[in-house]
């Protein structure tokens, strides 16, 4: 018993600041791109042939889709005129698909999904996780999300063992074929009012498996996605600062 | 140990990290071919992996395994042509054997039960029937590609009437990958527990035919997410080896700082998950932290908390400073040291050893004659570590402090766990302290047409085996991967015969295994 308070008072106070301040990321961080198109030479080309995703386009002018990028940031190894650059912006979630083009406007972030979602699970969220054709990435970081440094549960958000106890539905992986109907099968078990969410790149378009025949490209053609969370994978405060804003909470 | 009266000649040696031509490779009777596969895994050695090659005429196949011979020291001492170092006791040589057979052959799987899998996935890849199989069930593919989920594959079935069945996923109670699990009960206790995979099957190695791709690295950091370093470095060690590029001693090294992180971090990790799941919460919450401290390590060379981009073909993607080495042995020193704090509650816990001691237990020979690899292997007396017997640079310069033990239970690969990461604590003080000079990385060449190499790594599960093979033009004609999980699954399986339903979680989690490493 001594032992075990002598090495509780040793382990001190772990849980994150965050969201009362910004979070603290490794220097080598790889957060959301920017684009400055304007300085892009074109016909160059450099940063398509070297994208594992395709995310970037050069015609008609440079674009790049995080819903893709696996923020390899091989392309902006690659760019000889700086047009492509890695910021350490863990902030990523969207409300659309469409949102997560980036085409050198700022990045339109997520904002609460309805004032119904927020009211209803604004302090109290239910979350049922999926994991479906992935590598698991992301769901080790959707696993650190309960840990004691991000401490989910200080902000009413749980993961839950159960479809019926559920408020929306976590998706990772670019949902294999074995996996579709029981992806479909939970979300018609929660109950509505109900959201989901995509997270990584696999679960938005099917990432590194876009153009594998055994699996869908991304949560999309299975089920109606409100909230998309880019990464390979995300970050955990990437997820926090995503599923805060979807439901109106304030972030930094 | 003996070599037994298998012919040496019938095997064609490899060296660990050289690519050889695939015509070098003559097929050899199928008497001569089996008796290669048994004798070397009755040595003590690894069949690492089996597979089929499609040849000119239709229905034919050629069979292709990569074996790991074990030898005792002295004949590796007298032969300094081995490619292998020495591991113990033991070397380990690699070798390949071949041999044609039409659309069936007589199964070695009743001899050689660690041939099980790789038989079913013969079958079910390419339709061959190992005759005489006692359980030719799908591996993967159940029920996604040709199946049908509603008309599973007929799954093992016990009958009477105090017997009943427990039927668990594929979606599962918690953040955790998807698969069906049968437990066949009476009462409480498991008669039989079977385990229907494939669910993560997402088309991965019909991928890499006609690759190296631009994608191929990402997918290699995906066949495992847990073990991203693990799986990229193997397939680094493939291509590397087709296209006669040797890394530098620092790639190297900051390869294998990488690879201990990711073992340090799952280790952590799962050693407070065993914690939790059997209720005993101080453990279970430090080592939730530490685990993110460990990634966090990791992130800071990588700016990846799973290693993405560290390994790159040649080389690796990042360097460290004297700074950064400082401060991450700094860093580890403090880790380490709450980490040894938060494990001592837990093995200083008698109600938790209790309950880890005599739970799901895989007895040696079980162990030995399922072929199980990595740490589960080792806490069931089965001396085999890739660190060891195929050692890179780094690791034969810093050999790993190795560990055996012999009860196969919970408890045993629990502390198995912490004494491999207190030796992965001591590697990496050691490696950080004096990293080797040398070019992050080379620019790699066009593949070798016609050729076949191995890239093997100890991931922190086990063996992890690539086998790339060029056709005429340097691309992959074929690519297999092996996770130490398809391996494994069969001892988790093993480890419930007997058991209390209840004690699944803790076995499962004593395991950790891969469902995407295995399902691919």
């Amino acid at each position: 018993m001594w032992n075990i308070l002598r090495t509780r008072a040793a382990q001190g106070q772990r849980t994150a600041a965050y969201p009362k301040s910004a979070p603290e990321l490794p220097a080598r961080f790889r957060g959301r791109l920017a684009l400055a198109p304007a300085a892009c030479d074109e016909g160059c080309g450099a940063c398509v042939d070297v994208c594992p995703t395709h995310a970037i386009t050069c015609e008609p002018s440079l674009a790049l889709d995080l819903g893709r990028c696996l923020f390899c940031t091989e392309c902006v190894d690659v760019c000889p005129t700086e047009a492509l650059s890695s910021t350490p912006d863990y902030r990523l979630a969207t409300t659309t698909r469409d949102a997560l083009v980036l085409k050198g406007e700022p990045l339109a972030l997520a904002e609460r999904l309805s004032d119904e979602i927020a009211r209803r699970f604004g302090r109290s969220l239910g979350i049922r996780v999926v994991s479906a054709g992935g590598c698991a990435g992301c769901a080790a970081e959707v696993n650190a999300l309960s840990n004691i440094i991000f401490d989910l549960g200080r902000f009413g958000i749980h993961v839950v063992a159960s479809p019926r106890h559920a408020d929306a539905m976590l998706v990772t992986g670019p949902v294999s074929h074995a996996m579709k109907g029981a992806v479909e099968a939970t979300y018609r078990a929660i109950p509505a009012p109900k959201f989901v969410i995509a997270v990584g790149a696999c679960a938005i378009s099917g990432g590194p498996y876009a153009e594998s025949p055994a699996v869908e490209q991304g949560l999309a053609t299975t089920v109606p996605v409100d909230l998309f969370i880019p990464g390979c994978p995300p970050h955990p405060y990437t997820l926090l600062d995503g599923i805060l804003r979807a439901l109106g909470r304030a972030v930094p | 140990m003996t070599h037994g009266d298998l012919n040496e000649d019938i095997l064609t040696p490899l060296a660990f990290g050289v690519c050889a031509p695939i015509d070098s490779f003559e097929p050899v009777a199928f008497d001569d071919f089996a008796s290669a596969l048994r004798q070397t895994l009755d040595d003590g050695g690894r069949v690492l992996s089996l597979f089929a090659r499609s040849t000119s005429e239709a229905q034919q196949w050629t069979l292709v395994a990569v074996l790991a011979r074990r030898h005792a020291s002295e004949a590796a001492g007298q032969d300094p042509a081995r490619a292998s170092l020495v591991g113990g006791d033991y070397s380990f040589s690699l070798g390949v054997v071949c041999a044609r057979v039409g659309q069936s052959y007589p199964s070695l799987t009743p001899r050689s039960p660690a041939l099980h899998l790789f038989e079913r996935d013969l079958h079910e890849r390419c339709g061959i029937v190992p005759e005489g199989h006692p359980w030719l069930r799908p591996v993967r593919h159940w029920p996604s590609d040709g199946g049908d989920a509603t008309q599973p594959w007929p799954m093992y079935e016990l009958e009477g009437p105090e017997v009943h069945e427990v039927r668990v996923g594929p979606v599962h109670a918690g953040v955790i990958e998807p698969g069906h699990f049968r437990f066949q009960c009476h009462g409480e206790r498991v008669f039989r527990l079977e385990i229907a995979l494939g669910f993560q099957h997402r088309g991965l190695l019909a991928q890499l035919v006609g690759g190296p791709h631009c994608h191929t690295l990402a997918q290699m950091e995906t066949v495992a997410g847990d073990t991203s370093v693990g799986h990229a470095w193997a397939h680094a060690q493939v291509v590397e080896a087709l296209s006669q590029v040797c890394v530098s001693p620092r790639a190297d090294a900051l390869r294998a700082c990488g690879l201990e992180l990711e073992r340090l971090a799952n280790h952590v990790g799962d050693l407070g998950a065993l914690a939790g799941d059997v209720g005993f919460l101080p453990t279970a919450s430090y080592c939730g932290g530490l685990r993110g401290d460990l990634l966090n390590l990791s992130a800071m060379i990588s700016g990846s908390r799973l290693g993405r981009g560290l390994v790159r073909v040649g080389g690796v993607g990042f360097d460290l400073d004297d700074e950064l080495t400082g401060s991450m042995r700094e860093r580890l020193r403090s880790i380490g040291e709450a980490a040894e704090r938060a494990n001592l509650l837990l093995w200083a816990s008698p109600s938790s050893t209790g309950r880890f001691e005599g739970t799901g237990t895989v007895p040696p020979e079980v162990a030995r004659s399922l072929g199980l690899v990595g740490f589960a292997a080792r806490a069931s007396g089965v001396d085999i570590d890739v660190r060891r017997c195929f050692p890179t640079q780094t690791y034969s310069d810093h050999p790993v402090r190795h560990w055996l033990k012999e009860q196969g239970d919970v408890y045993a690969r629990g502390r198995m766990r912490w004494r491999e990461a207190e030796a992965s604590f001591a590697f990496l003080d050691q490696v950080l302290d004096e990293l080797p000079e040398g070019d992050l990385r080379v620019a790699p060449t066009e593949l070798s047409p016609d050729s076949l190499a191995v890239g093997l790594v100890e991931g922190w599960r086990g063996e992890i085996c690539h086998i790339g093979l060029t056709d005429a033009q340097g691309r992959f004609e074929a690519y297999e991967i092996v996770d130490p999980s398809f391996h494994n699954w069969t001892g988790l399986e093993m480890a419930l015969r007997g058991a209390e339903i209840s004690d699944f979680p803790l076995c499962n989690k004593s395991f950790n295994l891969s469902y995407a490493g295995h399902d691919l």
